[in-house]
């Protein structure tokens, strides 16, 4: 596992808010992992600042990236600082 | 003593409620500075959205948004009165002289009129150039006015000085609701009989730097356009302006003889409770009820909704939802549409936009459409005005007014 990958688990885990927690892994889904709208917003933001790229996010459109698992995370902000 | 407080409390009691009527009214809009001029481009169905031109549209992601155009403030104001005024503080009293004038009542407003404008944010352009000085210019000193400028009570002041309206003179302000609660608070106060007018509505100059990127950073901006209700929708557009309505008592605008466009029969408002940003239909259905209840009406007796409908993937659901509720049945032979195609959202202004929006659709009996729509989604269902010139089937208010609520 890389670098990245844990730095980027770590910052999911820290906001996970299920009351049973699960391990965070790659095919955690933001879901289960008690992720709400906002929480997901915000992580996009932590992302954007701490690797210097722009995510293109956006809570209406499916058009951008799809956040479903912590894997979907790791693999955009992968693709994003590879062509940044 | 108690029977004297009974007595009175008997004549309070029994006095007939004072029926609330709008007379005058008066708006500074992405689609027209005069009410005229405002009318058309709603009916038509034509969108204000454009390129934004107010702040450099380099550093935004969504580049678009409705802005008032050519809005000269040195048409309107004196340089001393000027450097006093936010543009969300201008926009309300251009609106406001042009209300008073519609009513007719440049001359006999006075110490019982009050003046309650809604705005989400306030002098946000003073906000912004202030700042600006300060961490970008590392400037010492900010303009002297900086703080009557930026404050959300700003506009109502104004428009009070400027009207020399000595009633009570304050702002509301509850995000997008903060116009809709003002006019509410105004509705009340006039048919309480604590004061014989009011001036009210909701004013707005959101579009800076600062705002527009806060707004990006909530991911919840279109790039494309504002399609209220529409399966293509992509998130909301902001606005800027304002608009602002006369309220007074039936009995005193018919005593002057004034033209009535409307009555406001009842208000509601709720609170969800819930989510800081995500709306729950509960919240909206139980504002929505109330008004009704308020007004004595029953739900079928409803022709037109102009709904709140800002093009976001979450709201335009949950207000259709919200609606079911309220409205069973008789929802599918509702006339509704929402104004943000056109108009953009001006959050604290949107609602006496959009009330100035069901004020003219009961006045020329004819619901407006729901500009940008290209296809219906299965889940707000309720949308009938998707085509230009839907006509409604609310009852001209004129002379008589008849109730009508939205």
């Amino acid at each position: 596992m890389s670098t990245m990958e844990n730095e980027i688990i770590g910052m999911i885990a820290k906001r996970v808010r299920s009351a049973a927690p699960a391990p965070v892994t790659l095919g955690s889904t933001l879901d289960e992992l008690g992720l709400e709208s906002l929480d997901v917003i915000e992580m996009a933001f932590d992302l954007e600042e701490r690797f210097n790229i722009e995510i293109p996010f956006n809570a209406n459109n499916s058009t951008g990236p799809a956040f479903k698992t912590v894997g979907d995370v790791v693999s955009v902000v992968r693709q994003l600082v590879q062509s940044g | 003593m108690s029977s004297r407080l009974s007595d009175s409390w008997c004549s309070r009691v029994s006095r007939t409620v004072p029926r609330v009527v709008i007379t005058g009214l008066g708006v500074v809009s992405p689609a027209g500075q005069s009410v005229g001029d405002f009318w058309p481009p709603i009916v038509a169905g034509d969108s204000a959205i454009r390129p934004i031109t107010l702040v450099p549209a380099e550093q935004l992601t969504s580049k678009i948004a409705a802005e008032v155009a050519d809005f000269d403030p040195s048409v309107h104001f004196d340089a001393k009165t000027l450097s006093l005024m936010d543009r969300f503080s201008q926009f309300a009293v251009v609106a406001a002289r042009q209300a008073i004038a519609d009513a007719g009542l440049e001359e006999q407003c006075g110490l019982a009129t009050a003046t309650i404008i809604g705005s989400g944010v306030g002098g946000q352009t003073t906000l912004d150039e202030s700042y600006k000085r300060l961490y970008g210019a590392n400037a010492t000193r900010l303009h002297p006015f900086t703080i009557p400028r930026l404050m959300l009570n700003a506009a109502a002041s104004h428009v009070s000085m400027d009207l020399r309206l000595g009633g009570p003179a304050f702002a509301v302000a509850s995000a997008c609701a903060s116009a809709t609660h003002a006019l509410g608070q105004a509705f009340r106060m006039v048919r309480d009989g604590d004061v014989e007018i009011a001036v009210s509505g909701g004013s707005e100059a959101c579009l800076t730097l600062g705002t527009l990127k806060a707004w990006e950073a909530l991911r919840v901006m279109s790039a494309d356009t504002c399609r209220p209700f529409s399966r293509e929708r992509s998130g909301m557009v902001l606005g800027e302006g304002a608009a602002i309505i006369v309220l007074e008592s039936l009995e005193g605008a018919r005593v002057r003889g004034a033209r009535i466009y409307a009555e406001i029969v009842g208000f509601g408002m709720s609170a969800d409770a819930g989510d800081i940003t995500l709306p729950d239909a509960n919240g909206a259905a139980r504002a929505m009820r109330a008004a009704l209840r308020d007004a004595r009406l029953e739900p079928d007796m409803v022709d037109y909704v102009n709904a709140h409908g800002t093009g976001t993937t979450v709201n335009d659901v949950v207000e259709t939802e919200a609606l079911h509720r309220v409205f069973g049945d008789h929802a599918r032979r509702l006339a509704v549409s929402s104004s943000k195609a056109v108009l953009g959202h001006s959050l604290g202004a949107a609602g006496a936009l959009e009330a100035l929006v069901t004020v003219l659709a009961i006045h020329h009996a004819l619901a407006p459409p729901t500009a940008n729509f290209l296809e219906a989604d299965p889940a707000c269902d309720l949308i009938t005005c998707p085509t230009k010139h839907a006509t409604c089937r609310s009852r001209p208010p004129c002379p008589t007014p008849s109730p009508s609520a939205a």
